[in-house]
């Protein structure tokens, strides 16, 4: 429970085997009366033993889907045990579990509320292609969504029944599809979206991609995906 | 001149066809920007199809349109290699799938079968 909700917690991992004990451990630590779901997306490493020794529910996909498979079964989940919030936090540890009751706070009068970087707090900072990506991103996704949106990209979003129920059904499975055309559809559905400041940690394991032409790459990619999204229905 | 409409009109109804697709969620985002690409450089062929003549020349094809020939054949098995690969990923995919499902119940089965021995001993 947080605020008077059941809360589930899902995690999307794919050989975290080196961070997932932590993270479990950290939102069951900071968040007790929470449950806690690994969904462990088909990984080759003992994530999904690591994680049920940490303490979590895992429910192990049998090949990898990719983070929206994975989220999809997360929010059926969700869903199927009737919880109130579904809040989605990501495996590396970079997202900190003390903001939660934060996200919750604010689900009362929105549906979907994005824990964002850039947004004032904390010190992350990126260049080049994947800062013009996120600009454009930022820029178009706050016009349909009608709210300031500077952190589309962000893996950490909690999300009340109607958006569960939604997401149950309905969640992309392609890259980037997870993060950006989720926003757009719930956005043209008339669901409130809002962001909310929070500092990101340094991953616990694991190192970022930051090659120049991986980040052109995503740049294209993330505009191609946006359009695709805008003239969806 | 009748040809350049036939074409291009062609190339014009395949590419509604495919937007139309992608709007509906019919086709997986991989696939439709494949396609796209792929008419982007049909369409301003279909309208003119001398473009290609001096790169015809530079590669010793009598004609353009033998080049745009030979490149859409060579495009297509390209197509149906990667198609075979798709149904083998995806083949391999439903196999696991029938194992794990064979291996669930399996454990039910074996669960079910523990507790009516239980329950009959104890009544």
């Amino acid at each position: 429970m947080v605020n008077g909700k059941r809360t589930l917690i899902i995690i999307p991992a794919l050989n975290e085997s080196g961070s997932i004990a932590d993270v479990v451990g950290e939102v069951r630590g900071e968040l007790p009366g929470v449950d806690v779901l690994v969904v462990d997306d088909g990984s080759t490493d003992r994530t999904a033993a690591v994680a049920t020794a940490a303490g979590a529910t895992v429910a192990k996909l049998p090949y990898n889907l990719g983070v929206g498979g994975a989220m999809r079964l997360g929010y059926r989940y969700a869903r199927d045990h009737n919880y109130d919030v579904a809040i989605q936090i990501d495996a590396d540890g970079q997202h900190d579990p003390r903001y939660v009751p934060k996200l919750v706070d604010l689900l009362d009068d929105n549906d979907l509320v994005i824990g964002a970087r850039f947004a004032g707090e904390g010190d992350y900072t990126v260049r080049g292609p994947r800062r013009w990506a996120m600009v454009m991103l930022s820029a178009v996704l706050s016009r349909v969504a009608h709210t300031k949106l500077t952190d589309t990209t962000s893996g950490f979003r909690a999300a009340n029944r109607r958006v569960i129920d939604m997401f149950a059904t309905w969640y992309p499975a392609e890259y980037l599809g997870d993060t950006v055309e989720t926003l757009v559809h719930t956005a043209r559905r008339g669901y409130r979206i809002r962001q909310v400041p929070v500092a990101m940690r340094k991953r616990m394991a694991g190192t970022p991609s930051h090659s120049p032409a991986r980040a052109m790459i995503y740049l294209g990619r993330a505009f191609a995906v946006l359009t695709l999204a805008l003239i969806r229905r | 001149m009748k040809l350049t409409l036939v074409t291009g009109l062609t190339g014009l109804l395949l590419l509604g066809t495919i937007v139309e697709l992608l709007r509906r969620r019919q086709l997986r985002e991989k696939y439709g920007m494949l396609w796209l690409a792929v008419l982007v450089v049909v369409i301003p062929l279909s309208l003119f199809p001398r473009l290609l003549d001096n790169v015809a020349e530079l590669l010793g094809v009598a004609s353009g349109v033998s080049l745009v020939l030979f490149l859409g054949i060579v495009f297509l098995l390209l197509v149906c290699v990667h198609l075979s690969w798709e149904v083998s990923a995806l083949e391999e995919e439903t196999r696991t799938l029938a194992e794990d499902f064979a291996l669930l119940r399996a454990e039910i089965d074996a669960d079910r079968a523990a507790r009516d021995e239980l329950v009959s001993t104890d009544g």
